[in-house]
């Protein structure tokens, strides 16, 4: 009896479980009363602030953050650095998480969610970004899906057809690659029709390059910060290959991002420079493009440059949550800080707390989702039966 | 301005409103200059006639059919605080300090300028919006995903949407009366309500030309610039007014590119890397495999070269010890015959002895 009753405390009352199940309770009560009673009744939004949160970070940021997988399917499968394969699965594993994350917020915050398949089927209005972003988000949405297949496949015994999945794997990476580039860039070519509504030092005819090159470097950062997370929680799931490459992918992944990093800070002085506007950076907003640009993007350069040059793995991590937090705070600017500038702090938008609890009750879904699977399936180990067959 | 049903009915012909032709779609990847349907209507405001009596306002309701407000149409109380427009008003008055005097205000009409390219139209990825021939910017909520994207795009905020209606919500915004009124030969509401004449419904190029002949008979009374001429790529509703815009809450910064050609470049770039990058891809793929092969087969060759040098000196040394061994061995047999022979002469010189 009391022996049962320590099986129970040890595998259901843990609290990852308690907080997840608060989460969860709160979004699902939220869930409801935003169906229930609109928009209006959860969010903060108004006619002037037509996107809030749920755009700038569940879908610009969750977006760039589940870069992660076309970023290390590039490096492994096209600039064919092999090494870097026991990163592949989780990476691939966050992409198709998060981007299932990202398509289940559009159905909270799109007036409409059971029509978001229309402009592929009713009417399509290709002259719309937003309609590139869909059909980018939809395609690269199933690609992930078909990449991560086979995990599930071995997971389920079913050999002939991983072996199947297993054959598109070059085909679907170039494809995932196409399809990021396009809609990673989209996202922020989103914001290219509204030249009056966002701020200068912000709003550029570069904004594509700039949201795709970002991307890259979270992209890169996530797969690191994935990866110590992952040790820390799943270190027994993870196989002697898994153990023995992650320093070495923090290292490499680190080095690469530190280029990266310093080319998007040149690239944006560049943008800067092309508008000429140098005067603004002395105003209010541009001492906050300042931070950004340097305090968040600048540190987190310098940060992996020295964890490169000196291998110090500890810095490469910790480096690699601040660029993530660069790279929220670059989405969350060009969404909501530099949107709508002109207007007065009355007519300006701050999240609700309901809007803040529906992003976290989804980051929590996906978190549960993530560990749910990553105890069962081949992510953080090879299996047994398809050890050395790439 | 006067204005005949006969002269009415002739203009709505010529924008080819008697037709079934309507729904020509902004397209955003173009380089051409789009100067408006030809012959499409619009409306001018003079903002020098208006006296701020909201007499539009309850027109635009009641034609519109929209909610009841929240306060009288006659309550120009109302007035003291900016509006905006909001799924209850299409359009509003609002009022603005006079250059002469707070006893003199100034007003000014906020509502859909029916952009000749409108940012809504091509910003909509269901095409719920449409620039009908005749200048009306129309929505379909039958397609309308509710994603919000055209009031980001739309550079005078004016599309609203049914924020407190749970799974139906609509944008809503003025259609310059285009399904209830145009279709049938009537003027806009707020148009034919209002009793100064502060509204001139017709054709665009008309109303340009209105609009500067009013410049020429009334010097000092109006700037020298019509808004909506230019702004935007141009609109169909124009304005006059007697102060800088910027001082009746419209922005003078907007530029005279047509929204479209913002993204039109974003979405020329798409068939591009659709092109490109399966090269690029493929060509980076094909040289990191060959790496992989040179090396390869650099580390076979070098392996060869080793074995076969390692080979040779064994060979060497096998065909050494086997030539040490015959010379032993010879030596061996020259011994044994020498002692042979030897043990043979001995016995000889025994027998001989």
């Amino acid at each position: 009896m009391s022996q049962e009753a320590t099986t129970t405390e040890k595998t259901l009352i843990s609290p990852f479980n308690i907080i997840a199940g608060i989460i969860v309770l709160i979004g699902l009560y939220l869930t409801v009363r935003r169906f229930t009673g609109g928009l209006g009744a959860v969010t903060n939004l108004s006619d002037n602030n037509a996107w809030g949160i749920w755009i700038g970070f569940d879908l610009l940021t969750g977006v760039a953050l589940a870069a992660g997988g076309y970023v290390t399917a590039a490096a492994v499968y096209i600039f064919g650095m092999k090494k870097y394969h026991s990163a592949l699965r989780p990476a691939v594993l966050t992409g198709f998480l998060g981007y299932a994350l990202v398509v289940l917020a559009l159905h909270y915050d799109v007036g409409r969610p059971w029509r978001l398949p229309y402009p592929f089927v009713v009417q399509a209005g290709t002259s719309s970004v937003l309609f590139e972003v869909g059909a980018c988000v939809a395609l690269y949405l199933t690609v992930l899906f078909l990449e991560f297949s086979p995990a599930a496949l071995e997971w389920l015994g079913l050999k002939k057809a991983r072996n199947l999945a297993v054959k598109f794997t070059l085909v679907l990476v170039v494809f995932g690659i196409i399809l990021s580039t396009l809609h990673q860039s989209s996202l922020g070519a989103l914001f290219l029709i509204a030249p009056s509504k966002v701020h200068p030092l912000w709003y550029s005819s570069f904004i594509p390059v700039y949201f795709f090159v970002s991307s890259i470097i979270a992209g890169l950062s996530m797969v690191i910060f994935e990866s110590t997370l992952s040790y820390r929680f799943f270190a027994d799931k993870m196989d002697e290959a898994h153990l023995r490459e992650k320093d070495d992918m923090a290292l490499g992944f680190g080095k690469a991002a530190a280029f990266v990093i310093a080319g998007y800070i040149a690239i944006q002085l560049l943008g800067i420079g092309a508008d000429d506007e140098w005067r603004l950076l002395g105003t209010g907003y541009g001492l906050w493009y300042l931070v950004e640009l340097f305090g968040f993007f600048g540190v987190a350069c310098l940060g992996f440059a020295i964890g490169a040059r000196e291998k110090k793995v500890q810095l490469i991590r910790w480096t690699s949550a601040w660029a993530v937090l660069a790279v929220i705070v670059n989405r969350f600017n060009v969404s909501l800080v530099a949107f709508n500038y002109h207007l007065p702090a009355s007519d300006r938008y701050f999240p609700s707390w309901m809007e803040i609890g529906i992003s976290v009750f989804l980051v929590t879904l996906g978190l549960i989702t993530f560990r749910f699977i990553v105890s069962r399936m081949p992510i953080l180990y090879e299996h047994p039966e398809y050890e050395d067959v790439h | 301005m006067s204005l005949s049903r006969r002269k009415f009915l002739g203009w709505l012909t010529a924008a080819g409103l008697s037709g079934s032709a309507f729904g020509k779609v902004a397209h955003a990847a173009t380089t051409k200059h789009f100067e408006g349907h030809p012959d499409s209507l619009g409306v001018l405001y003079d903002n020098t006639k208006c006296i701020g009596c909201r007499t539009c306002e309850a027109a635009c309701n009641k034609v519109n059919d929209l909610p009841p407000p929240d306060r009288p149409f006659d309550d120009l109380a109302v007035l003291d605080n900016k509006r905006r427009t909001d799924p209850k008003k299409y359009m509003v008055i609002n009022k603005y300090d006079g250059s002469v005097n707070v006893e003199t205000p100034l007003f000014a009409r906020t509502g859909c300028n029916h952009c000749l390219e409108p940012a809504c139209a091509s910003s909509c990825f269901v095409r719920a919006y449409t620039k009908t021939e005749s200048g009306a910017v129309t929505y379909d909520s039958s397609v309308c995903v509710g994603c919000r994207y055209c009031m980001l795009a739309c550079p005078f905020n004016i599309p609203t949407f049914e924020y407190d209606i749970a799974l139906t919500p609509r944008i809503r915004k003025c259609t310059m009366c285009y399904d209830t009124r145009l279709v049938k030969g009537e003027l806009p509401g707020c148009v034919e309500a209002c009793p100064t004449e502060s509204f001139t419904f017709g054709k665009r190029t008309d109303l340009l030309n209105i609009a500067r002949e009013r410049m020429r008979r009334f010097p000092g009374r109006y700037l020298d610039h019509i808004y909506g001429e230019n702004e935007m790529g141009g609109t169909s509703w124009l304005y006059l007014s007697g102060v800088p815009f910027k001082k009746i809450g419209m922005r003078e910064d907007l530029g005279i590119t047509p929204a479209p050609q913002f993204t039109s470049s974003a979405l020329a770039a798409v068939p591009m890397v659709v092109g490109t990058w399966p090269l690029l891809l493929m060509g980076i793929y094909a040289v990191s495999k060959r790496k992989d092969k040179i090396a390869k087969e650099e580390k076979e060759q070098a392996l060869a070269e080793v074995t076969a040098q390692v080979k040779a000196e064994a060979d060497q040394k096998v065909s050494e010890a086997w030539e040490k061994a015959a010379q032993e061995k010879e030596k061996a047999i020259e011994a044994a015959v020498k002692q042979a022979l030897e043990a043979a002469a001995d016995v000889e010189t025994e027998e001989n002895s």
